[in-house]
Formats: structure tokens, C-alpha cells, sequence
């Protein structure tokens, strides 16, 4: 390669370092996109040859039947969830950001579920919700007992408990997101505060509030589809029994348990569809804004 | 003015221990069960600490019976084989990306970022039907090839990383002759060394974490990892939660040491990841 000019030299490298990657994104990124929609037009179970074409029968199909229009309810427990963990994210990152002993102690502990394995998550709360589990014996142990209830075979409670279970593991993520972004402010603007006799309460509003709200907004439109997309918890747990089947369970119980790979590419396209559609709001919302973005 | 900043901190510190506590109780509480015999767990309330703290043996039934060593040694190639490649990959497309112009740059660089918009778990239905085709279903490869597929996260921290190398380094060296594949190897990959602790952390949680490729594509009993052999003990070990119980602790240990250890970094890496 010395032997050659830099020109030559920078046209092979730039084929050589390039062509593995774009193999990879066409095969696996951009090749069962496409698949997916064409298969979303067919009836075929994903093994026999014979695929019959049916436009857009599965899309109406999907519309149509209840039974595959109802999975979007669970969803609502899920954004609700989102919610409720951004401002305990928001709450506990404030708190950790002013002055308080053990700072690091209490910063690695909110956040290290986060990092834990999904299955393993799953199955701590199968244990922590179980009858005489975790929760049941704390109750009793401050003599609660009257509030002991079936937390996963009462439809009431299965998809709170999900939904705690899910706060638990990602609440940890937007908390150090936020704590980041809250220590970057820069010191000068709370020690002006300070001169100025501000209180916590007012830096919170004027201060801390102003200086992460795109950051903040950012993380709730990305829990829209986080809310969608839900899937790890429910099904370890639940294997989406029990009225706790989220849309992707039901997606990818229809494509590989009920063999109906057409509706399933559907199903897929839809939240595909929503994804893209939330994104894409995203994008544009924090360009009029001035986003600091990439 | 006195007593109620006192009330406030009271306030703070309460809900911070709160807040820790709810974090790491359901994980004691499992840590305890691990230690208990199964006629201690049937007969003692889950807070009641076990009597003996170095009863191993439901540690030794889960990883030996439990074929959990199985799932660390599949767990340990795939992570080094796509780690290794993802920041090959990464740090090439990084480079040409960041030191060269050329024709369809800026459409590669949409094609790369319109990629992650793409939620994986939505695609997989048209991807089981590619790896299989490939032949890739049912081994290691299938896991591996799709975790090296292209995350434009790994690219971006590349990119970031390299433009601010000053580019007069690369041009010194070209007056010393060294061709372009030398000072990506010489000059740029020892000095991206943070970007790749970052990207090696970021990603190497998440593989070790996943569960659904390797459900979906290595449901083979000898290809199971980490997470899908803890999985599998639900079914034949039931009820038996002492032993379930050692299970999840035996998956947790390894994230908790590199958390221990590596604390600074991951702190670093998940949030310049997230401002993508």
C-alpha cells in the first residue's frame, strides 16, 4: 500500500472500511424492512411456498378485530408508568444534585437496576410479587396484611405490577441522564441565585427546570414508544398472560406460536409506523426549538 | 427560617433512603432466599435472614445442573467476537467518515442514523426469515452477526472522538510516509482508546442483558446464554425459588463487579450515549 499515491490509497481504503458495514446495514437493517412490508400484503405462515397475496386484508384484519386492537390498552399502563418515572427521575436527580452526604452511594444505587439483566429483573419481582413474596411479607411485617392483594392473578393489579417492575428497571437510566445534565449547569448561576436569597424551590423552577426541559422532553417523547415497544418484563413474567400481552408479544406470538407471518409483518409495520411517527416529531420539535442536538 | 430547612433535609434524606431502599430490597430479599435449604425456605418468611451464609448449594445446583456455565462460556465468546467487531467496524466507518470527503458520504451517514430509527424488535419477523435463509439459525453466528450489525450510537461516539484529533497528527505522519491504514492503526485507534472503553461498556451490557435474539434465533440447549438459561429455570425448577434465587444472584455478580469497578465509566459512557 506504501507503494501507492495517497489518492489511490484513500479511494481503496475508503471501499475496503466501508464495504462490510453497508453489507451489514443492507442485509439486517434495510433488507427485512422491506420484507416486512411486502410480507405485511401476503397470507403465508413463513415456511410453506405457497404465499397468496391479499393487499391490505391484514391491515383492515388488524383494525377490525378487537382481539388484536385491545393490546394498545395495556400500552396506556405503560406510558402512564413513563410518567410517573420521569419525575421520580427528575425528582431524585434534583435532590442528588444539591448538597447531601453519601451522594455517590446514593447515585450508584437508584442507578444500578438499570444495568441488570431483563430476565433476571423479571424474575426478582415474580418473587417480590408472589403470594408470601417480598411485598406480601413486608406488608406484613408492619402489619398491613388488609392490603395484601393477588398482585399477578388479579386482572386489577397484573399490569400495575408490570408497570412497577418496568419503573424500577429504567428509572435509573433518565435519573443519571438528568442528574448529568442538571451538574453541567454552570456553578456561577446558583451561587448568583444564592446572592439573590433564592431558595431550593426557586432554583428548581428558575434555574434547574429552564436549563433541562429539552432533555426532559426528549426523554418523554422516547418513552412513547418505549411504552409500545414494551415487551421483556410482561412476557418473562407473564408470558403475556393473564391480560398483560403488550403489542410486540402479541406480534411475535402471531408470527412464530400462531404461524401467521402476513399479520404479524402487519403488526410489525404498524408500530414501525407509530415509531417513525413519534420520531419524527421529535426531530422536528427540537430543530424549531433549537435543540442542542447532533 | 431554622426548623424548617431541618424539616426540608429531614424530608431529603428520607426520600433518598426511600428510594434506595425500593431499589435494592427486592434484590436482598432474593440474595437471602439464595442461602436458605428448601425446607428453611418453605417454613421461614422471606425477610428471616438464612441460618447458614455459606449454604452453596443451591449456587452449585444452579450452575451445575442448572447448565448455567454453559450460558456464561456462550455469553463470554459472543461478547469478545461482536465487542471485537463492533469497534473494528465502528471505528473504520468513523475514520472515513471523519478524515475523508467523498461522493455518497452524507447518504451513508442518513443511512446509518435512519437504521436506529427502526425499532429491532419490530423487524424480527422479517429477519428470523434472513438468518434462517443465511443458515445462521441455531448458532453462534446468528447473535453475533446481528449484534455487530451497525449502531449508529458506537459510530457517533467514534466520530465525535476523532474530530477532535487534530488532523495536523495525520498529516505529520503522511510526511513520514505513512500510508492511510498505518495512521488509522498507529496514530488514530490509540488515541479513540476512551471512545472504545465507552462503546465496549455500552454495548457490551446490553448484549450481555439481551434476551430476545437469543431466544429467537439459538434455542438450542447447548447455545443457551446467560439470559436464556436463567429462563429456562422457571419450568422445571417451579416453585423451587431457593434455587431460583441463586440463579438470578450467579447472573447479577458480573454486572455488579464491572459496576464496582468501572463506575466512572459507565456513568460517562450511558450519558453520551443518550444525547444522540
Amino acid at each position: 500500500m506504501k507503494n501507492l499515491n495517497y489518492s489511490a490509497q484513500r479511494r481503496i481504503l475508503i471501499i475496503c472500511f466501508l464495504f462490510v458495514p453497508i453489507v451489514l446495514l443492507c442485509t439486517f437493517s434495510f433488507l427485512p424492512l422491506g420484507n416486512m412490508i411486502y410480507y405485511s400484503t401476503l397470507k403465508w405462515n413463513g415456511l410453506s411456498k405457497h404465499k397468496v397475496f391479499i393487499g391490505f386484508a391484514n391491515y383492515a384484519r388488524l383494525f377490525s378485530d378487537s382481539e388484536y386492537f385491545s393490546v394498545f390498552k395495556v400500552s396506556l399502563y405503560y406510558l402512564a408508568g413513563s410518567v410517573i418515572q420521569l419525575a421520580l427521575a427528575l425528582f431524585f436527580a434534583t435532590i442528588l444534585s444539591f448538597k447531601i452526604r453519601g451522594k455517590n452511594l446514593f447515585k450508584g444505587i437508584l442507578f444500578f437496576p438499570y444495568l441488570l439483566n431483563g430476565v433476571a429483573i423479571a424474575f426478582i419481582f415474580l418473587f417480590y410479587f408472589k403470594g408470601n413474596g417480598t411485598l406480601d411479607s413486608f406488608l406484613k411485617f408492619f402489619g398491613l396484611e388488609g392490603l395484601i392483594q393477588y398482585w399477578l392473578k388479579d386482572v386489577r393489579w397484573v399490569n400495575i405490577s408490570m408497570v412497577f417492575t418496568s419503573i424500577w428497571r429504567y428509572m435509573g437510566f433518565n435519573f443519571i441522564v438528568f442528574l448529568g445534565a442538571i451538574q453541567s449547569i454552570d456553578s456561577q448561576i446558583f451561587e448568583a441565585a444564592d446572592i439573590d436569597g433564592a431558595n431550593k424551590w426557586h432554583k428548581f423552577i428558575y434555574i434547574i427546570l429552564p436549563s433541562i426541559k429539552n432533555i426532559l422532553e426528549l426523554n418523554l417523547i422516547l418513552s412513547v414508544s418505549g411504552a409500545i415497544s414494551a415487551f421483556e418484563i410482561p412476557y418473562v413474567m407473564m408470558g403475556g398472560s393473564n391480560g398483560t400481552r403488550t403489542f410486540v408479544i402479541q406480534t411475535v406470538q402471531t408470527a412464530f406460536v400462531n404461524g401467521k407471518l402476513g399479520l404479524a409483518s402487519a403488526m410489525a409495520v404498524v408500530l414501525l409506523v407509530i415509531v417513525l411517527f413519534v420520531t419524527i416529531i421529535q426531530k422536528i420539535y427540537f430543530k424549531h426549538n433549537g435543540g442542542n442536538e447532533l | 427560617m431554622k426548623i424548617h430547612s431541618r424539616i426540608l433535609s429531614f424530608l431529603k434524606y428520607l426520600s433518598v433512603i426511600t428510594g434506595s431502599l425500593i431499589a435494592t430490597v427486592p434484590i436482598l430479599v432474593v440474595f437471602i432466599a439464595s442461602f436458605k435449604s428448601d425446607s428453611e425456605f418453605l417454613d421461614t418468611n422471606a425477610l428471616k435472614l438464612p441460618e447458614n451464609f455459606l449454604n452453596f448449594k443451591n449456587y452449585i445446583t444452579a450452575f451445575i445442573d442448572g447448565r448455567m456455565m454453559i450460558g456464561f462460556i456462550n455469553t463470554t465468546l459472543i461478547l469478545v467476537i461482536s465487542l471485537t467487531g463492533a469497534i473494528l467496524i465502528g471505528t473504520m466507518v468513523a475514520y472515513v467518515i471523519s478524515r475523508f470527503d467523498f461522493k455518497f458520504k452524507k447518504v451513508i451517514l442518513a443511512a446509518f442514523l435512519l437504521a436506529t430509527l427502526i425499532p429491532g424488535v419490530t423487524t424480527q419477523v422479517a429477519t428470523f426469515q434472513i438468518v434462517e435463509s443465511l443458515g445462521l439459525f441455531n448458532t453462534r453466528l446468528a447473535a453475533i452477526i446481528l449484534y455487530l450489525g451497525t449502531d449508529i450510537i458506537a459510530i457517533y461516539i467514534f466520530i465525535q472522538f476523532m474530530e477532535g484529533i487534530s488532523i495536523s497528527l495525520d498529516e505529520a505522519a503522511m510526511l513520514e510516509g505513512a500510508s492511510y491504514i498505518r495512521i488509522y492503526g498507529t496514530i488514530i485507534l490509540p488515541l479513540v482508546k476512551p471512545a472504545i472503553v465507552t462503546v465496549m461498556i455500552i454495548k457490551g451490557i446490553s448484549i450481555y442483558n439481551d434476551f430476545y435474539i437469543p431466544f429467537l434465533y439459538m434455542p438450542k440447549k447447548s447455545l443457551q446464554v446467560v439470559s436464556t438459561s436463567l429462563f429456562k429455570f422457571i419450568g422445571p425448577y417451579g416453585s423451587n425459588w431457593e434455587i431460583i434465587s441463586a440463579a438470578i444472584i450467579i447472573a447479577i455478580i458480573p454486572t455488579l463487579i464491572i459496576f464496582l469497578f468501572l463506575q466512572k465509566y459507565i456513568y460517562n459512557g450511558f450519558t453520551a450515549g443518550s444525547v444522540k
